[in-house]
């Protein structure tokens, strides 16, 4: 076997692929009184792939994603009421604020161990969460930002109550955002960043500019965040202190560790598996749904996700596992 | 012997006419303390072009810690290094990298979760240039993969090139250590103990490989294993409690009492290699 064939086949299209977006995309047909939950899916796997660019393959831990989930949300929703109410172009501003502010929190995960970096990220989501608290007079404080109007999808395609466009608006945003992250973890440049995971040191002693691909990647990511807090305003029309706070950094953390760290379709099987847990959950019981969430969670740790999703070697014997 | 043909040929290139004098890397006058220990005191070293330059001493003689400071991972108290006429004391590691001077490590160094390819791919990348290309897959280059293909080849890992490199037996992961290096092309190569901890099935190999290393790239061998260091090298650097006790060809060192009597007084060191 000859090197470029073997190296090609890890960024090929695999056959299930396009079949999990086809089906992705024919569900809000199929179920049309689940569009909602479709769209809350779609965003929240955003989320969750734009974590796993930094977790996954750059290593850096963080419990303050949210703060670029929020001010991505507060972005657009800020922008449609103050500006203009067209989607496209709140979604453009949501991804730049998001960047940019990316760009800056860059520089403070750079020292320090993974400890330092889990406290600065969720130091920068909670003073952003106190800022969109106290500056009331734009984001409306505890009550949040009221009064947002969206205008349709590409002049044309109302965001109605049935939740159809919001579902296909964020697929749509995901499916375009996913590719195009495919492509960026399979490049050359995505196999520094993995290099960079697994042995900083050598990465540097190989000529690898450690802090710059760290930055680019933390901005980038925080831009994908950005996007999928923009696509929550602007499909449920509000945008409140909810977007930063702290169960929404934890939550995406959780997502990434039930969908698996590192392959960009573990945020999207995550989201799936989280949020149909939820619902179902906590249709059975409103209250107490997170003890089954956090039971789940223990067992998969602890089993492994590998043997989880295998129960016929459960029982095999130890020896032969 | 290819061995010491190879060490022949370092000692036969051409004349040393460059403005700095031949030498390909110096380092001169270089302190570095750590609180009040002195962990190199007053170093000074020249490493000629084509060189093959084992540099000895006793654990603890501070030869990490100079290997340390020529790389950058740490910054000198005093002195400076010129490597090919630049000063580069203040330089990022990775930009020494991109000037041609790599290292390889003591303790393996690798990507565990990647393969041999890709490990190689990636640094080949990096090293030609292309490692921020964002939008076409790793090794869609033909000129990458030729050279990894010659990479692994050479250094014997083709079987296990698709293998992530976690479970690759420690005399394949060494040698992966030194492919590393080697695809970035060095002019100046910092070989920090190749062979040490690997099994003596393992070990002709590798031996091997260091001995076949381009002529015109100048190596600097840290190495505790004598018999690699007298088929190897053609200059010595004996390094004793963070300063220089002596340097010289191998015959001189090797009859030098001082030198003897640093060893002797370790007699277990010695026999270890």
């Amino acid at each position: 076997m000859s090197a470029q064939p073997s190296l090609l086949k890890y960024s090929r299209f695999k056959p299930w692929e396009p079949l999990l977006w086809l089906l992705a995309f024919l569900a809000p047909v199929l179920t049309p009184s689940h569009a909602l939950i479709i769209n809350e899916i779609a965003i929240v796997a955003l989320f969750a792939v734009s974590l796993d660019l930094i977790l996954g393959y750059a290593g850096i831990v963080s419990l303050g994603h949210a703060a670029f989930f929020g001010i991505g949300g507060y972005a657009a929703a800020l922008f449609a009421k103050l500006v203009m109410p067209d989607p496209l172009a709140g979604l453009a501003v949501g991804i730049c604020v998001a960047t940019l502010l990316g760009f800056f929190c860059s520089f403070t995960i750079m020292r320090g161990s993974d400890l330092t970096r889990l406290m600065v990220t969720l130091g920068v989501a909670l003073i952003l969460l106190e800022l969109a608290n106290k500056l009331d007079w734009l984001t409306g404080g505890a009550d949040g930002l009221q009064g947002v109007v969206i205008g349709p999808l590409l002049g044309r395609f109302e965001f109605d109550l049935s939740g159809r466009t919001a579902a296909y608006y964020s697929l749509t945003v995901l499916l375009l955002l996913f590719l195009l992250l495919r492509r960026v973890v399979h490049s050359p440049f995505g196999a520094t960043l993995q290099a960079i995971r697994d042995n900083r040191l050598r990465a540097m002693a190989i000529g690898i500019p450690v802090t710059s691909r760290l930055a680019v990647i933390y901005t980038l990511a925080a831009g994908v965040a950005g996007a999928a807090g923009a696509l929550m305003t602007q499909t449920t029309g509000f945008a409140s202190l909810d977007l930063f706070e702290f169960h929404r950094s934890a939550d995406v953390m959780l997502i990434l560790v039930i969908g698996g760290a590192g392959w960009l379709y573990g945020g999207v099987l995550g989201a799936i598996v989280f949020k149909l847990m939820q619902d179902a959950l906590s249709s059975i019981t409103p209250q107490y749904w997170t003890f089954w969430i956090g039971l789940f969670l223990v067992v998969l740790v602890l089993v492994g996700r590998e043997r989880l999703i295998r129960p016929w070697t459960w029982f095999a014997r130890a020896g032969k596992a | 012997m290819d061995l010491v043909r190879t060490s022949r040929q370092g000692m036969n290139t051409p004349p040393m006419m460059s403005s700095d004098a031949g030498n390909v890397l110096s380092a001169q006058g270089l302190v570095m303390r750590f609180g009040g220990i002195t962990a190199t005191n007053n170093v000074t070293l020249n490493l000629k072009r084509g060189a093959r330059h084992a540099l000895i001493g006793p654990n603890g003689a501070g030869k990490t810690t100079l290997i340390n400071l020529l790389t950058g991972v740490l910054q000198p108290t005093e002195g400076r290094i010129v490597l090919e006429g630049h000063d580069i004391t203040g330089l990022a590691p990775h930009l020494r990298v991109q000037r041609g001077m790599v290292r390889t490590f003591q303790i393996n160094q690798l990507f565990d979760s990647l393969t041999p390819l890709q490990t190689l791919a990636l640094t080949v990348s990096q090293h030609l240039g292309i490692g921020t290309k964002w939008w076409q897959p790793l090794g869609r280059d033909t000129s990458v993969t030729a050279r990894c293909e010659r990479l692994l080849a050479q250094f014997h890992l083709t079987e296990v090139m698709n293998q992530p490199t976690r479970v690759l037996a420690y005399g394949k992961r060494r040698l992966l250590e030194i492919a590393i290096a080697l695809a970035c092309e060095p002019r100046v190569l910092l070989l920090d103990e190749p062979v040490a901890g690997v099994p003596a099935g393992e070990r002709e190999e590798l031996l091997q490989t260091v001995a076949a290393l381009p002529a015109d790239v100048s190596v600097l061998l840290i190495e505790h294993d004598m018999d690699l260091v007298f088929s190897f090298a053609n200059f010595m650097t004996v390094l004793v409690n963070g300063s220089l006790l002596t340097e010289g060809p191998p015959e001189q060192i090797a009859n030098d009492p001082r030198v003897k009597a640093v060893y002797l007084g370790q007699g277990e060191e010695a026999q270890h290699g």
